[in-house]
């Protein structure tokens, strides 16, 4: 199970660019997540590392191999799609072994396989069925299932889990990130959902226009982000942004704005010196508020109570905010609370490249 | 009349005149040729003048030893012929279900043959076939081989008819074939290469299956067409030589007007006209299944 490499790739459709120049490189048996908004091109590398997709520039690599022209079978792979793609006149059962039927795998064996996954996918009620006898979520569940029998060395998955309700995709995520850790296979892994980037994801890539804005652990991510994008995909609640300048009074450096004085830590005053008394964008993560007198006090516009934590809405100066707290006892709309913010905790950003300081 | 009976009524009113015309232009010739069957009638006599011999035609027609070869060969025609142009025509829409440049010209170059008159292509087969000057002949000469007698020995000229239609008719399969895999579901066909099937494969265990149903209807109109060929042959070898290619509806048409025995013509008219009634029945047969099939699957589908 070799690692992946994106060299310089790049498609055109006609005149339309979609992707211009990626790089990525994924190390033997990562987790590789991309996620991004709608049309960024998610779809479009990953048909494009499966081979459904010409490649109109560049290189890609599974170790040393370039299989940048490749048929698809050639390339060992597994894929889950974003439509489920199931062949509408062959049973469950069928769709899910006729690769293995392909390879002429022995009949005992392919049947074993596919009721093994079939159990775990919480399918084997429904073996005898044709695709179009199941509802969205059990098809998607057969097109996992249709990847998952087979032994490839890379398994790519477009929004796999995107049909599935709350429940089952808790249940299904955490099937896929066991088996992740069992066999540790490539695997891509296309997502909305920023849940699953995260808890399932080696690394994470998140792109936008066609464009990688970051690549890294998930942690990386979300401490760290490179960009104001990125910081704003990544999280959830979102990341609160407030426009901001910095201003130095009495040796201490700190963020002021509409309503609010932030000082940061005097490790970070040698580095930002350069945009003294320039506006910066403020990214305060929801969670990064604590309650404690001497904060900025802010009304409650609206509380959001979901058991352990509460959302509040809130606002500083004119600006909205959302705030994440531990309650006990919910936090009723209309008070009025203070809150403090941690210098370290908040993220600075170039208002016009919207690079992190 | 109450009022929801006369709404009851409303759509037979305005279905009526249609079923008058219809039952006027299609049921009153067919009673008109069913009548026509039991009667012993020359063309030089009025209907109402015939003599009625009930079954007679019939009896005579199934111990006639030409209408059954005749029968025979048009089986035979219509199997061959089918079967050719299914496999023909099936093939190269396989073969050119793909977006290169210039394809379309080629696909409407491929379904031209469809549009011209029967009459026109049995004459420019006939011309070609043509002993010393036709094409096929000229090039054998030309190229030192012998010459092959394409209309006037009865085996040469059988196969001439059905390489005829063959070119006529596989362009129908093949347009409605063609049809037919551009609305497949590709994603399931790239499912099946990443799957590791081969071009092959790709179409034996995906394509063709997903096609069926496309492809026995058009398969059943073809047959039921072949039934009826008459033109083309007409021109070509007027059934002969000897009865090697003169099929059901030539003979009827020698019936009526060489040999002028309409009731026996009529009578054969009948069973020609029962064989497609059952070929008909089977494509509704077929379109009634897929339909409540189509319809459980709905059902289904909702009820998930
Ligand atoms: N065949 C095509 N011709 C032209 N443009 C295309 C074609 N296929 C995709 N695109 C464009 O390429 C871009 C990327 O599409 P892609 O399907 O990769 O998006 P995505 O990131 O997967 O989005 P989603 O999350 O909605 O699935 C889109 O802007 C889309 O409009
Ligand atoms: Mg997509």
């Amino acid at each position: 199970m070799p690692e992946i490499r994106l060299q310089n790739l790049r498609k055109d459709y006609g005149a339309v660019t979609v992707i211009e120049n990626l790089n990525l490189e994924m190390a033997e048996g990562e987790f590789t997540v991309l996620v991004g908004p709608s049309g960024c091109g998610k779809s479009t590398t990953l048909r494009m590392i499966a081979g459904l997709e010409s490649v109109t520039g560049g290189e890609i690599l599974i170790g040393d191999r370039d299989v940048s022209r490749l048929e698809p079978k050639e390339r060992d792979l597994a894929m889950v799609f974003q439509d489920y793609a199931l062949y509408p006149h062959m049973n469950v059962a069928k769709n899910m072994s006729f690769a293995l039927r392909l390879a002429r795998m022995n009949k005992a064996d392919i049947e074993k396989r596919v009721k093994d996954v079939a159990a775990t996918l919480d399918l084997t009620a429904y073996l005898d069925r044709k695709p179009a006898e199941l509802s969205g979520g059990q098809r998607q569940r057969v097109a996992m299932g249709r990847a998952l029998v087979r032994d490839a060395g890379t398994f790519l998955f477009d929004e796999p889990l995107s049909n599935l309700d709350a429940k089952l995709r808790g249940q299904m995520r955490a099937e896929l990130a066991l088996m992740s850790q069992r066999i540790k296979k490539n695997m891509i892994y296309v997502t909305h959902d920023q849940v699953e980037a995260m808890t399932l994801g080696d690394k994470i890539v998140v792109m936008k226009f066609g464009e990688i804005m970051q690549a890294g652990t998930p942690e990386e991510l979300y401490r760290s982000p490179a960009n104001k994008f990125v910081a704003g995909f990544i999280g959830s609640p979102t990341m609160n942004f407030l426009d901001a300048e910095l201003r130095e009074e009495g040796g201490v450096l700190s963020a002021t704005g509409d309503g609010f004085s932030i000082p940061l830590p005097e490790a970070r005053k040698a580095q930002l010196q350069a945009h003294r008394d320039r506006q910066v964008h403020l990214g305060i993560r929801p969670s990064s508020f604590s309650e404690g007198s001497g904060g900025i006090a802010m009304p409650i516009i609206l509380s959001e109570y979901i058991g352990a934590q509460s959302v509040l809405i809130s606002e500083i100066g004119r600006q909205r905010v959302a705030i994440e707290v531990n309650t006990v006892v919910p936090i009723k709309s209309g008070e009025t609370r203070e809150f403090t913010v941690q210098g370290d905790e908040v993220h600075l950003f170039d208002p016009k490249t919207e690079a992190a300081l | 009349m109450s009022v929801a009976r006369a709404a009851r009524l409303t759509p037979y009113m305005f279905l009526a005149p249609a079923a008058l015309v219809l039952a006027v232009a299609l049921f009153y010739p067919i009673c008109y040729m069913i009548y026509a069957s039991f009667l012993d009638w020359n063309p030089s006599q009025r209907i109402g003048e015939a003599e009625f011999v009930g079954l007679r035609n019939y009896i005579k027609l199934f111990g006639d030893p030409n209408f059954r070869e005749s029968l025979w060969v048009t089986l035979k025609f219509a199997g061959i012929v089918v079967t050719l142009e299914m496999f023909i025509g099936v093939g190269l829409a396989l073969l050119l279900d793909r977006n290169i440049r210039g394809m379309s010209v080629l696909r409407t170059l491929f379904i031209l043959p469809m549009m011209i008159a029967p009459i026109v292509v049995g004459l420019m087969w006939r011309y070609m076939y043509h002993p010393t000057v036709g094409i096929f002949n000229k090039t054998l000469t030309n190229l030192g081989f012998d010459t092959i007698p394409w209309l006037s020995d009865g085996n040469w000229a059988f196969a001439s008819v059905i390489i005829a239609d063959v070119w006529q008719w596989t362009p129908f399969i093949f347009i409605l074939s063609l049809a037919a895999l551009q609305s497949l579901p590709s994603s399931a066909i790239e499912a099946s290469k990443i799957d590791g099937a081969t071009g092959w494969q790709q179409i034996i265990y995906i394509k063709l299956p997903l096609m069926l149903p496309v492809l026995i209807v058009t398969l059943l109109l073809r047959l039921i067409d072949s039934f009826k060929v008459l033109e083309v042959i007409l021109v070509m070898t007027n059934g002969g030589p000897g009865l090697s290619t003169e099929i059901l509806s030539l003979r009827i048409n020698r019936t009526a007007s060489e040999f002028r025995e309409l009731g026996e013509a009529a009578a054969m008219s009948n069973l020609l006209l029962i064989v497609l009634l059952i070929l008909t029945f089977a494509m509704f047969i077929y379109n009634k299944a897929q339909d409540a099939r189509a319809a459980r699957l709905r059902a289904v589908e909702e009820e998930a």
